[in-house]
């Protein structure tokens, strides 16, 4: 067995979920079972094989696609984003208290 | 009968006024309003925005002003893609009332073609699945046998087209999402390189992977989409600034001569019988049109569901951090703010992006990092060199689409590691980055369509449809 109990909880913990108990059982399972499967990458020797990360790096070569100039232009979607938000009080986003004094 | 048309056919009726874009729309209209209730394909129709571009194009008309490449042609969108003030809900309840303040690249460019975007296509949540059953608006069916699923996760994009409710759609595919239900439902689907089609307004899932791509009756109506959508965006700094040949004039090219690399990884144990006899049946046409068929190895092909479901749940797990509640989407009170991250969280998500997301953390997390996320990127390098070492070889490469026809309708969702096998054929060329097709090449005896795949070289997408409609016109899809 891979994942336990206390492994699920972590992990739902740093991804910010919340799970029911059963939830918590059923991911465990699944989640172990998925694990031993992709366990079949032991079998390869990768020690001296680079990560790929992004395909258009590895087409290019060593070549890095050009990056672009960081110049200013105007951006005026303010309200139409602020009008998305569950609650807003223009220009900000209005969220419960974060810092206790 | 919404089903004959095709974008040249619309063109012509256009320009003989034979009919107005606006009567084509509404002919769309009718027949998704009588056909869509059993499919479920679509999840919003945007029939104000369709006729208000409709009536552009009729303009144009009686003008006498040039009229775009796809002016008049009933397009539907996967529901993934931003569409301005159409709802985008990318199949979850997270986003369920999430209105985009803009225009992905990819629909500003149909917009300008002249296309009329019928509305918003259903999928799994997120674009997570291989059957679109994981959509909060529930599953879409097949047309061609309503009990079984459309694959997905771009079913509805797939199944609309199939059933002549659009005349061609737009999916995207990460990992066999626009491949794998196209050949369920039984029509050619496109994944074009990475990078030759914009992303910018595509709600990303994994950023590695994620491509847009279409969906159409026949590989000329593929090719001119296609045509419309690829090209550089200085608004994706991962869209590539390489030329776009010509895909519609270079279509109809002899493939005399060309070679055709045949895996035998890809026909290997868990195949289904009677879609390798198709596939070879196809191949063997192939080689009948003049193709040489050279035997490959791609020895790595067997790693690539464990390198895929690492890779691609990692990318998840950080982009859907941004669904929190704070922004856009849905929120869920709490008395602090983590308490409305995880309260948002926890009802907003569905079961599979739940799980994927667990994933993903898990295998980004301290102490694991090495073992997973690591390990499964270098691994990604040796399938994508598996590729680069084919094309030394061979000028494409033809594979089964997927290992069965469409299955039944709750028949692998009690197992998530059996529905991400139905992606084993496709997921080696979503990590390599390459095109791929995947075109009808006949049905079982139960009347299931099979496909075959092409895969082409990094930007080689010519060469894919040349030989797509080479098999086409010589009855390979029959």
């Amino acid at each position: 067995m891979k994942i336990s109990r206390e492994d699920v909880l972590r992990v739902a913990e740093l991804a910010q979920l919340e799970l029911t108990p059963e939830e918590v059982e059923l991911y465990r399972k699944q989640l172990d079972e998925i694990l031993t499967y992709v366990g079949k990458l032991n079998e390869l020797d990768i020690e001296k094989v680079e990560p790929m990360a992004q395909v258009l790096f590895a087409a290019a070569g060593d070549v890095h696609p050009e990056l672009r100039d960081d110049t200013l232009f105007p951006c005026n979607y303010g309200e139409a984003v602020l009008a998305q938000a569950p609650d807003a009080q223009p220009p900000f986003f209005r969220v419960p208290k974060v810092i206790e004094k | 009968m919404t089903a004959t048309w095709t974008i040249p056919t619309i063109r012509a009726a256009l320009a003989a006024k034979k009919i107005s874009a606006r009567e084509l729309a509404g002919e769309y209209y009718a027949a998704i309003e009588k056909r869509d209730p059993e499919l479920n394909a679509f999840l919003t129709l945007s029939k104000d925005r369709a006729l208000a571009q409709a009536d552009r194009v009729d303009a144009a008309v009686k003008s006498g002003a040039a009229l775009g490449p796809l002016a008049g042609v009933p397009i539907a969108v996967k529901d993934v893609i931003s569409t301005q003030g159409v709802r985008t809900t990318c199949g979850s309840k997270i986003l369920e009332n999430y209105i985009p303040p803009y225009d992905a690249t990819a629909i500003e460019r149909l917009d300008r073609a002249g296309a009329v975007i019928l509305g918003k296509t259903n999928c799994d949540e997120f674009a997570m699945g291989s059957s679109t059953e994981n959509s909060a608006y529930g599953p879409v069916r097949n047309p061609v046998a309503l009990d079984r699923v459309p694959g997905g996760s771009s079913g509805g994009s797939a199944a609309a087209v199939a059933a002549g409710l659009a005349v061609a759609s737009l999916g995207t595919d990460t990992g066999g999402s626009i491949r794998q239900p196209g050949t369920c439902c039984g029509i050619p689907a496109m994944m074009p390189t990475y990078g030759r089609v914009s992303r910018y307004g595509l709600i990303a899932f994994a950023s590695s992977l994620d491509r847009i791509g279409p969906f159409a009756s026949n590989i000329s109506d593929l090719a001119e989409v296609m045509a419309v959508i690829a090209g550089h965006d200085s608004n994706d700094s991962t869209s590539a600034d390489v030329p776009v040949p010509g895909y519609t004039q270079n279509l109809e090219k002899s493939v005399t001569g060309l070679r055709i690399g045949v895996p035998e990884d890809y026909f290997g144990e868990g195949l289904d019988p009677e879609v390798k006899e198709k596939v070879q049946a196809g191949i063997a046409l192939l080689e009948k049109l003049g193709c040489r068929r050279i035997p490959l190895s791609m020895p790595h092909t067997d790693y690539a569901i464990a390198t895929y479901y690492i890779v691609a749940t990692a990318e998840a797990s950080s982009n859907l951090a941004r669904y929190d509640g704070v922004r856009y989407g849905l929120r869920v009170p709490g008395s602090t703010l983590i308490e409305m991250y995880r309260k948002t969280r926890e009802r907003g998500f569905g079961a599979e992006v739940k799980r994927r997301i667990m994933l993903g953390t898990y295998a980004l997390s301290a102490g694991y990092y090495d073992a997973y996320y690591l390990r499964a990127q270098k691994v990604r390098s040796l399938i994508a060199r598996d590729f680069a070492d084919a094309f030394l070889k061979v000028d494409a490469i033809i594979t089964p689409t997927a290992p069965t026809p469409a299955f039944r309708l709750g028949e692998k969702t009690a197992d998530p590691l059996q529905m991400y096998l139905a992606d084993i054929y496709t997921v080696t060329g979503s990590l390599a980055g390459v095109p791929g097709i995947s075109i009808p090449c006949g049905k079982t005896r139960l009347g299931l369509p099979v496909g075959m795949q092409i895969f082409g070289p990094l930007f080689g997408e010519v060469r894919v449809l040349q030989l797509a409609r080479a098999f086409e016109n010589a009855g390979g899809g029959a």
